[in-house]
């Protein structure tokens, strides 16, 4: 289960980005034809955060479809398979997004006392 | 909004700017950064070095161990080679590979599923391979979790024998995807097993449209001559 690893991954990036500060909310995008599985993640999630500073953080996962396009017909349709079939039948279809593996934004608490926590390389007010 | 800081978390400002209060953070990072980063630096470092790395993936029993017994022999007085064993436990593969006179390492990923381009760095620190080289990574048998962890290969290979399924390329297009060369093993066997070549390339060429194909028999020797002429072209 490869989703162990990717999850590890993206609990060590937040907490390097974010240091100590206490994590309440991430949100990730995983794409239809990423090869992740989203509820795979979200079991990783349970077993590998106890102990940090994501503890007990909502996980939301956006699920993007790929965009598909059949050669044959022409016609156009969204799909969660990476080797989809057009209604028409044909199996030539040119599919392109629906990839991303990415963490989108994270919500975090700063602590009380200490002012803003913002990262020096966060972007700008959420 | 914090009037002080403009933060946007819930409570206005107070003296010394001492609040606790919520943030969003937009980190737009790849969920793989950590490992692409790490596969970056290998590739950097095989390239300063002239090393050639192929990594090998395949399910269990494709015949990835025996065909590169057969291979290293063929590359001797060639070129010099190392192997990476990957399995999640026993030195086999690596016993088998050392008796041919090559040096592997064995990398034991206990309950992992794939390698990872850390481990793939932490297993050359201690080969050191010699610059030149030609580096054979044998990744966990297991048609799914090697698919998505670059380890800084120079090209990826995927293995299926005869004795697989036809449709293995469309159960599993995210392995066959990123191959740049499919070898099509056990051909020896094709008079005894229910297996069309033609279509079983014709799927794997839906995932990775005109990937290269070689059809090999790892134990009777057929096509390890246009194999081998394949792996030259990668420098």
């Amino acid at each position: 289960m490869h989703e162990m690893a990717i999850t590890q991954s993206i609990v060590g990036t937040i907490v390097g980005r974010l240091g100590a500060a206490r994590v309440h909310r991430v949100r990730l995008e995983i794409g239809k034809l990423s090869g992740v599985v989203p509820d795979a993640v979200r079991f990783a999630f349970e077993l590998v955060t106890p102990g940090t500073t994501l503890e007990g953080a909502a996980l939301e996962i956006d699920e993007p479809f790929g965009d598909a396009r059949c050669r044959s017909c022409g016609r156009a349709f969204v799909t969660d398979e990476v080797l989809p079939l057009c209604a028409c039948g044909s199996a030539d279809v040119a599919v392109s997004g629906g990839q991303q593996l990415r963490i989108r934004d994270v919500g975090y608490r700063s602590e009380e006392g200490t002012g803003c926590a913002r990262p020096a390389d966060a972007a700008g007010p959420g | 909004m914090c009037a002080t800081c403009g933060c946007g978390g819930t409570r206005v400002t107070e003296p010394g700017h001492g609040h606790g209060h919520t943030h969003t953070v937009d980190l737009e990072a790849d969920l793989l950064a950590a490992n692409d980063l790490l596969a970056a630096r290998n590739r950097a470092a095989f390239a300063e070095q002239g090393i050639v790395a192929v990594n090998l993936m395949s399910s269990p029993g494709s015949g990835k161990t025996t065909l590169l017994e057969r291979t290293v022999r063929e590359l001797v007085g060639v070129r010099p080679v190392v192997v990476l064993e990957g399995d999640q436990e026993t030195v086999l593969d690596t016993e088998r590979i050392t008796a041919t006179g090559v040096r592997a390492l064995q990398i034991n990923t206990g309950a992992g599923c794939h390698l990872d381009a850390d481990m793939v760095a932490t297993g050359l620190r201690e080969l050191a391979p010699e610059p030149g080289a030609l580096l054979f990574v044998e990744n966990v048998g297991n048609l799914v979790c090697p698919a998505l962890f670059d380890l800084g290969e120079r090209a990826r290979v995927v293995i299926m024998s005869v004795t697989e399924g036809t449709d293995k390329p469309l159960k599993y297009p995210h392995m066959f995807r990123t191959a740049d060369l499919l070898l099509v093993n056990k051909v020896d066997l094709l008079p005894y097993v229910d297996f069309d070549v033609a279509r079983c390339v014709e799927y794997a060429r839906r995932a990775r449209p005109g990937v290269p194909v070689v059809e090999v028999s790892a134990t009777r020797g057929d096509g390890m001559a246009e194999w081998v002429a394949w792996l030259r072209t990668l420098g």
